[in-house]
């Protein structure tokens, strides 16, 4: 059996790499050039970088294993630079690595895993893909606080069948102390925690690049619609922030509303951002489809704990009610539904209002 | 099976020897005064007298040894273009980079930069040439000699002639990086200004060239320091590699005629050998005069970036485009500038044979690709 691990030159791949040998795979490690300077070179900042690809093939030597560096600098540009900069033009807030591993990674790249001979994908991510009597499921890391499931949820039995996620077995520091006995130089490596395509340090900068709009200056509004400060940026906004708004009222406000293109931003209290009901659509699911009146835990954010909710609609626009109101999520992320560890589906999250008016 | 010489070729057992005599009797940093010094300098003399004679010069005064292809293509269009007393220079758009970046960077310097396209067969057209260059005070203009990624051999006498038709007085550099290996290239021969040569391109060790820069032509130095190479290029002289280089130059010379001969005859039984087993592959540039030793074929509907990883596993060495930094293959510019389609481009790949194929070499390979093609 052969396998094609995709090595972004961090610990947890170099490991993943090293698992699968162990479990007697022949192994190809691969390197995606995602995005590059207008010169062709790979970026020197930000993740995906140079250094890091010569750190993958640096330890795909170590391990013995060839390795290559794949361009799908048009693919990636197309299915998530572009998207994630309109999306903030929209008021959302994307999420590239999902548009990333639902297109890129998990779909040109699992094709490209066939063509070359090979059996299965590996990535480094950390989440478990368990054969449940020959149906394949996505479950949460060992490592809770590693937990990647919620950016996989795209992925599909035809998909869960051709992948394998051996560092998901293990905790991050189980994942180090290995790197670190097999002396491989991403050991102490810290991990990334860029948009692997925003070189510059920040995204909003590169929002402000890419789309001028979202850098204008523009107004603060109350939930009244009143003005009650400026901002520099729908960019710097995201639905729920608090942090940096620049109003001095008594109580704490919260972003409740982004509106790129008449450059406002609404605020509100706390209770201005509760909601009792989220919407998605593009769902999916890793085995069955939800039905109406099936009761899950739905997580609206990468970082944040999964909630109890209903499945209220079920499609094309889908929708969840939660036992208790939560922080409006922002649009654009992901809602994915779990059974205790294991994922079900997920969707993107779509503005309710925007929703309910179609 | 190595079928990349055109990325390195393989070292000859001349440049080895000559290496190691250089590392044991010359490594004395040649521009000291006292006697080991002396016998380093002495070698380096020797060295380029011989590389003189074997470029059809009487003036050794005329080569300028330099780390490789990339530096003295750089001291070719910056340095000479600077010192020129005019602006402008004119380059092919199927140039290697380091002619393009070099010229990029006089751009970037204020200076005006022009192209020249080439045609399907991937052959700059010496009209194109003049008439890209007519009415004005060029610099310099800059051909390759012979292409690296198709091979094609451009016609460099006549390019040179149309260029100073065009603009009297420009300078005209070609990069014969890819071409001296089999082709019969000085600037006596084709009448050119400044010639670039690459030692690893034809059996020398890597990090050393030199740059062939005709009597009387002004060079403005890239790298400032100790003033060797008579000023136009500083930094301690490589003496074993520049005597390993001049060995593998008489290697080269000596067996041009089993070059063009035996190796050509292997390409030509490759691409017919390969053609038959696979009639989807397209020959490029068949039309135009090829080096010997490059084949470069478009397998249809394959991509070249899968292939070559295929070709890889089963011990077959090839290439597709160039590699940029991280080894990823980029889409290619010259194939662009022969008017492909980018998708067309990605279904490329370039095996290019060497000194050292010999008789029989070319089928073999042919079905080796042919096998790993079959079972994709």
């Amino acid at each position: 059996m052969r396998a094609l691990v995709a090595m972004s030159g961090g610990v947890d791949s170099s490991v993943a790499a090293a698992l699968m040998l162990d479990q007697g795979f022949d192994v190809i490690g691969v390197t995606l050039k995602q995005w590059e300077g207008p010169d062709g070179a790979m970026p020197v900042s930000g993740c995906c970088t140079l250094s890091d690809a010569e750190d993958a093939r640096r330890v795909a030597a170590q391990l013995g294993v060839p390795y290559y560096v794949l361009d799908y600098v048009e693919e990636f540009t197309a299915a998530v630079v572009e998207p994630f900069a309109d999306g903030y033009l929209n008021g959302l807030t994307p999420n590239p690595c999902i548009e990333c591993n639902r297109k890129v990674r998990f779909h040109a790249l699992l094709d490209r895993t066939m063509e070359l001979g090979c059996d299965v994908l590996v990535t480094g991510h950390h989440a478990r893909v368990v054969d449940d009597h020959g149906v394949y499921r996505l479950r949460k890391a060992v490592d809770g606080s590693k937990d990647q499931s919620y950016v996989l949820h795209m992925l599909d039995q035809a998909a869960l069948g051709r992948i394998r996620l051996p560092v998901g077995e293990m905790t991050k520091q189980e994942v180090r102390q290995r790197a670190g006995e097999l002396g491989l130089r991403t050991a102490s490596k810290p991990d990334s925690q860029d948009i692997c395509f925003v070189t510059s340090g920040d995204y909003r900068d590169f929002l402000r690049n890419r789309i001028p709009e979202v850098a204008a200056q523009g107004e603060i509004l109350d939930i009244d619609g009143q003005v009650v400060g400026h901002h520099d940026g729908t960019a710097g906004f995201t639905i729920g922030q608090r942090k940096g708004l620049g109003v001095a009222v008594g109580e704490p406000r919260y972003v409740v509303d982004i509106a790129p293109r008449e450059q406002t931003i609404t605020i509100g209290t706390h209770a201005d951002l509760l909601t009792s009901s989220c919407t998605a659509t593009d769902m999916s699911f890793t085995h069955d489809p939800l039905a109406a009146g099936d009761r899950v835990e739905v997580k609206v954010r990468y970082r944040s704990e999964p909630v109890p909710a209903v499945v209220a609609g079920a499609g094309p626009l889908w929708t969840f009610t939660f036992d208790e109101p939560i922080p409006r999520p922002a649009p654009g992320q992901a809602v994915v539904a779990y059974d205790g560890e294991y994922v079900l589906g997920g969707g993107t999250i779509v503005d309710d209002r925007v929703a309910s008016s179609q | 099976m190595y079928l990349d010489h055109a990325a390195t070729t393989a070292i000859r057992p001349e440049a080895v020897s000559a290496y190691l005599r250089g590392i044991e009797e010359a490594n004395a940093n040649a521009s000291g005064t006292h006697g080991a010094a002396r016998a380093a300098k002495n070698a380096l003399e020797q060295a380029r007298e011989r590389a003189a004679e074997l470029l059809g010069s009487s003036r050794p005064d005329e080569i300028v040894f330099t780390s490789g292809g990339t530096e003295s293509d750089n001291l070719a269009v910056i340095g000479a273009a600077r010192a020129s007393g005019r602006s402008d220079v004119l380059v092919s758009a199927i140039e290697h980079k380091a002619v393009l970046e070099a010229a990029s960077h006089l751009e970037s310097m204020g200076c005006g930069l022009s192209m020249v396209g080439c045609d399907h067969d991937g052959v700059v057209r010496p009209p194109a040439v003049a008439a890209a260059a007519e009415g004005r005070d060029l610099a310099l203009v800059s051909v390759m000699a012979a292409n690296n990624e198709v091979g094609t051999v451009q016609p460099i006498a006549e390019i040179a002639d149309a260029a100073r038709s065009g603009s009297p007085g420009a300078l005209v550099h070609s990069d014969a990086v890819q071409a001296f290996v089999g082709e019969d290239i000085s600037i006596e021969s084709t009448n050119v200004d400044l010639l670039s040569l690459a030692a690893h391109k034809f059996g020398g060790p890597k990090g050393v060239g030199l740059l062939h820069v005709r009597s009387g032509i002004e060079l403005d130095p890239i790298l400032h320091g100790g003033a060797q190479e008579a000023g136009r290029r500083s930094g301690t002289s490589n003496v074993p590699g520049v005597m390993a280089m001049v060995a593998a130059m008489e290697a080269v010379v000596r067996g041009r005629d089993r070059f063009s001969t035996v190796v050509g005859d292997e390409r030509d039984a490759f691409e017919s050998a390969l053609g038959e087993r696979i009639p989807s592959t397209v020959i490029t540039a068949s039309g135009a005069r090829r080096m010997p030793h490059f084949s470069h074929v478009r397998f249809r509907g394959l991509s070249a970036e899968t292939l070559l990883i295929r070709l890889d596993q089963a011990g077959i060495h090839a290439a597709a485009g160039s590699a940029c930094q991280s080894g990823a293959v980029e889409p290619s510019h010259v194939l662009s500038a022969m008017g492909m389609t980018a998708e067309a481009a990605g279904e490329c790949v370039r095996f290019s044979f060497g000194w050292n194929t010999d008789v029989g070499d070319g089928t073999e390979a042919a079905n080796a690709v042919a096998e790993v093609v079959e079972a994709l």
